[in-house]
Order: C-alpha cells, then structure tokens, then sequence
C-alpha cells in the first residue's frame, strides 16, 4: 500500500432501475480513523456500504478497501472487513453462540480458535447469559450487539456499520455507543452511517453528510454544527408577558420568535452548558413563570437546511405527500411551523 | 450494559488463511450443512415432515390400500409399497430444499455469508448434502416402520444397500431442482405451493402405490415414463419385492435400475448447473 488510507473511494455511481442511488461519491478515511457518513433516508448510505463491502457492484468509479480494490480483490478485502448491516444479518433458529462459531468458521477460523473467539466476544457484548438460546428471543438491542460482535470475529482491521443504532431506544442507544467507541480504542478504521448528527458527533472524527447519491459537506461536527448556527432555545410561558423577548435578549445570538399567543419564544442560542438555568433565572427575576425550556442540540435537518436551504428529504415528501392527497388546508399548515421555526433559526 | 473495560487481549488479528484450497471449500461445505441440520432439526414442520409423515403414510397406505389393491403377477402389497412410500416420502421431502433455500434467500444470512471470504458455492452444495442426509433419516423411518409391520424384503444385503443406494441419489438430484425453484420464487410459502404442486403428481402419477397395469393409457404412458416409476421399480428389484412394472413393455420398466440412474444424472446434469447460474444472479446486485 502505497498510501495510509483504508477505505477509499473515487466517484462511486450505483443505479438501481430509474434511481441514482449513487451519483459519484469520493470517500477517504485514513488508518484509524472514524468517519461518519450521515444522511437522510434514501441517501445511498446502504448503497455505498455495500459496494464498499462486496455486496453490491458500482456501475462506476472504483474503491479500495485495505489497499485491495472492492470489484477485482473481493476475497482480499472480505478477508480484511467486519460488517454490521443496516438489517439483521444473523441467523434467527441458532443460537447467538453458534451463529459466532459459524461466521469464524466461514472466516477461515480452526474450530477451537471460532470457539474460544465467540466466548470472548459474547462477553465482551454482554450476552453470555444469552449466549446458547437461539435468537429468536432476543430483544432488538441484543440482536443489534450480536450483529456488531459478528462482524468483529476476525479482528478486521476495517469494520463498515451501518445505522448501527437506527429503531434503538434511546437507552440500548447509549450503550451501543459505549460499545462502538470501545471497539475502536484497539485503532481499526471504522466507517459508520447514520441518520443522527449527535451519533455522528459522538463518535466520528470526521462527517461527510451526503444526499441524493452526493457529498454535500464535509468535516468535523464543530465545522458542520458552526455552519447551522448553534442550538435553538424553545420556551413555553405560563401566559404571555411583554418583556419576555427582552428579558432573553442577552442570551440569544439572533432574533426572538414570539408566536402569535406570545406563549412560546425561540431563538438561536449558543451551545454553553447551563444555557436553561441562567434563562430561567433571568425570566424568574424579571417576574415571568416559566412552564418549559429545552435547549436543542441542532439536528440533521437543521444541518440540511443550512446546507441545502430545503429540509431532509423526508421532510419534503411527507409535506409533498399531504398537500397532494389531502385537500384540507389545515395539513398544509402542520407543517409550516417546521419550516418557519428552520428559517427563524438562520444564521 | 457492563462494557469489560479489561483491555481487550493484544493478540494479533486472526489471520484466515487464503480461501480457494480444498480444505478451506470441505470445511465451509461442513459448516453450513451442520448448520443446516440444526435448522431442520429446530423447525418443527420440517422435522414432521421426515419423521411423523413417514410413520404415518407408511401405516394409512399399507392398511387402507393393502386391503383393497391386488398386484398383477401377485404377491404382497406390503412388500411392494414400502418401496413407493420410500419414493413417495423421500420425493415430497425434497421440498425443504426449495423452503429452506428461500428462507435463507429473503433473510439477511446470505447478505453475512457474502461479506465472509469462503467458498461461494458452499451455501449450496451444504444445502443438498443436509437435505440428502435428511432423506436418509427419512427413508431409515421409513424402512423401520415396514420392518416393524412386516417388511421382509427379498433380495440380498448388497441388493437391499443398491435399492437405497437408488433413492438417495435420485433425492439428491432432485434436490438441485428443489433447489432452482426455491431461488426463483419469491418465498418459503410460494417455493412450498409451487412445489406441492409439481412434486406431488409426480409422486402420486407412478407405479408408487398402486400397479400403473389399469391406469388409462395417457396416465399409464406418463408413469412409465416418470422417474419416480423409474426408481421405484430398481429399489423393488434390487429388494427383491414384487415388481409388477416389470412385464411392461417401455424401457424404463424393463431397464429400471439403468434408467433411474441416468434420471438422476440427467437432473444433476441440467440442476446443479442451472441452480448456481440463478443463486449467483439472484445474490448479487
Ligand atoms: N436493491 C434496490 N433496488 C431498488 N432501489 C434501491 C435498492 N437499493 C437502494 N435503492 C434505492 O436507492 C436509493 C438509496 O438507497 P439506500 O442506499 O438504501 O439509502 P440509505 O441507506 O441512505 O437510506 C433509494 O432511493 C433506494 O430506494
Ligand atoms: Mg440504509
């Protein structure tokens, strides 16, 4: 290998039918690295895993895996990857132990070594209690934790997981945070996709967001987050209160959006800790009572809409979709705050 | 969850060695066909299918039918249809090639075994040897439950192993169909109707359990010709049982061994092949 990068790919294109799924992506994560791919459903997240995975062949550009080109080395860079599908790739009548013992075996593993290798990884992932019922019983975080730990088996010195926490509850979430960022303390390469700013942020060094087969950013979390212009501030008032706009004037970075029952206020705010007990402090000196405040992280729409001026593509669709069959202009309506409250937050 | 923060072991990765020799396609040809059997052995229907049905089938056919058929030449029905039980049971069974394979095919386990650097065609190969492993089981229940309501075949041991030796083969090649039919269709319950549908006539449109000599001409031209007739008959020669397709006159009667053996190679022939052209285009994209 002549360069350090592990994963590099040079104007992938994917068609499936009419759908671009892919229309020339480039990607490059050095040795080590984490890289977070983010984008909205549809993206052609899936699309380019797989290619880069063997599982799919690209109708143009060309990728590197390990040094070994995915289309003519498929056998030299499977035997370089560990792979966690978007869907659950294991098998649902063996046990969590047994589909491990299989997959080394399928790697190449001795038996005892696929044996002793499962061991380790069960209890690394916290299913040794689960280890010899068959997975039909498992929940969806222990099913998400044995996909991971099947792609682990070999050591791959590359792993490729894709939306590895999507359909997760919020606790199972974290945790498979804690997993993946273990993971990656031994330095593989890891290449991670996802639907959520904040598991990119926690995770990845760097963030390419892509959508409709595209790169349209790139770069850390603090670059992406700087361009959608911080966190939003939301308060509920318990009634309206003409000063409550001014009370918030030293804390926001923009302009304060009172809706139309002067109840509810929102405004860009920068993200410093403590942001909700200073304003409530301010607005309780100032004589206003306070019913609700929430700070909010940006998300990947805002991300979108900063970069592309229109919402994810779900977004628009469902507000395509209810406009177009539903006649009733109150549907309409529903989702015009969304958009009102995105361009409020504009840098 | 207790993530073991016990740094995990600096062992080096674990280096698989290069796929492609022969040991590697033995050993991923016996993982999945282990993995297989676990499969049948955990699926209750599949598993009802090569254990209950037998028993079953064997005892309403003998009892029910034995009563009433008489064989031409003579001789005892029950000699003469634990032969076309064994046909009938092991032909039906070869289904679960089709089931399983579609199975796996609208499961994500394909996608896994595609990401993993072993031999290809194994995902099939391991699928027909767990399905003929299974006949086999199948065509042992079978044999016992004839020997336990009176089955005393005839011929030698040598003849006797032959006249299984026959069946298992023709399960086997017809598990490669089995199989091409369970890649194209579009699940386990269409593999499975479709499958009904072809395997069960042709089982039953034989000399399996009753004597073809009054059937009407088109149906009777038909069994002569149908494979399971074919076979039917070389077990009951090579058992020794009663074996009246033998005074008919079309080659695969007078010839019955020659022609189930060159069925059965026919269908590898045309099967196999076929099978892995359509896994390869339908696991791939
Ligand atoms: N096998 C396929 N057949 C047809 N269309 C597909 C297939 N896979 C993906 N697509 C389409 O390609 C686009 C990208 O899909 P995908 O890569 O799955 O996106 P993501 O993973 O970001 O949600 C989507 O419009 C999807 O409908
Ligand atoms: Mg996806």
């Amino acid at each position: 290998m002549t360069s350090a990068l592990m994963i590099e790919a040079h104007g992938l294109t994917k068609r499936y039918g009419s759908t671009l799924a892919l229309n020339g992506i480039d990607l490059e994560v050095p040795k080590g690295a984490i890289l977070g791919v983010l984008g909205p459903n549809g993206a052609g997240k899936t699309t380019a895993v797989r290619i880069l995975t063997t599982l799919a062949t690209p109708d143009g550009g060309s990728a590197r895996v390990a040094g070994h080109d995915v289309v003519r080395e498929k056998a030299a860079v499977q035997r370089n990857i560990g792979v966690t599908a978007q869907d659950a790739t294991l098998d649902e009548v063996l046990t969590g132990r047994q589909n491990l013992v299989m997959i080394g075996r399928l790697s190449g593993l001795r038996r005892a070594d696929a044996r002793v290798r499962a061991t380790e990884l069960l209890e690394r992932f916290d299913l040794t209690d689960a280890a010899d019922r068959i997975l039909k019983g498992y929940s969806g975080g222990m099913r998400r934790r044995l996909d991971l730990a099947a792609g682990l088996v070999t050591r791959p010195p590359v792993i490729f997981l894709d939306e590895p926490t999507t359909g997760l509850d919020p606790t199972s979430r974290v945790r498979m945070w804690d997993v993946i960022r273990e993971m990656v303390a031994d330095g593989v390469t890891l290449l991670l996709t996802t639907q959520y700013l904040d598991e990119a942020d926690e995770l990845a060094d760097r963030i390419v967001v892509i959508d409709h087969g595209q790169v349209i950013a790139g770069g850390t979390s603090a670059e992406l987050k700087t361009q959608t212009g911080g966190a939003r501030l939301e308060i509920t008032l318990s009634q309206p209160h003409p000063g409550a706009a001014d009370a918030l004037g030293p804390y926001v970075t923009g302009v304060v959006d009172v809706s139309h029952d002067g109840r509810r206020l929102r405004a860009p705010v920068p993200s410093t800790t403590g942001l909700a007990t200073t304003v409530v402090r301010a607005l309780d000196q100032a004589g206003i009572t306070v019913d609700d405040v929430e700070v909010r992280q940006p998300s990947l729409d805002d991300v979108f809409f900063a970069l592309t001026g229109h919402p994810t593509r779900d977004a628009d669709e469902s507000a395509a979709a209810s406009t177009e069959s539903d006649p009733d202009p109150s549907a309409a309506a529903v989702s015009e705050p969304h958009v009102r409250d995105l361009e409020v937050a504009r840098p | 969850m207790t993530v073991t923060t016990a740094a995990p072991p600096a062992a080096p990765a674990v280096r698989p060695p290069a796929i492609g020799g022969l040991a590697r396609r033995f050993s991923d040809v016996a993982t999945l066909t282990g993995r297989n059997l676990v499969h049948i052995a955990r699926e209750p229907l599949q598993l009802s299918d090569v254990t209950v049905q037998p028993v079953l089938f064997t005892l309403l056919f003998v009892y029910v039918f034995g009563a009433g058929v008489v064989l031409p030449g003579g001789g005892s029905y029950k000699n003469f249809a634990i032969s076309g039980l064994l046909a009938l049971n092991l032909t039906t069974s070869s289904m679960g090639t089709a089931v399983g394979l579609s199975n796996d095919l609208n499961s994500g386990v394909i996608d896994r075994f595609r990401t993993l650097p072993m031999w290809r065609p194994s995902v099939l190969v391991g699928r027909s040897i767990a399905d003929v492993l299974t006949a086999a089981v199948c065509a042992a229940i079978v044999a016992l439950t004839g020997l336990a309501i009176g089955w005393r075949p005839g011929g030698s041991a040598a003849g006797i192993a032959g006249g299984f030796a026959v069946f298992l083969l023709f399960s086997y090649a017809l598990s490669w169909g089995c199989a091409c039919l369970g890649i194209v269709s579009k699940g386990p319950e269409s593999a499975q109707g479709i499958g009904l549908v072809i395997l069960f006539p042709l089982a039953i449109v034989s000399n399996a359990l009753v004597p073809t000599q009054h059937m009407p001409a088109a149906l009777r031209f038909i069994a002569n010709w149908n494979p399971v007739s074919a076979v039917t008959a070389a077990s009951r020669h090579l058992f020794g049982s009663p074996n009246p397709s033998a005074s008919i006159n079309a080659w695969p009667m007078q010839h019955p061994v020659a022609a189930s053996l060159l069925w059965s190679l026919v269908l590898l022939v045309i099967f196999a092949p076929l099978a892995s052209l359509l896994y390869r285009r339908r696991a791939s994209d």
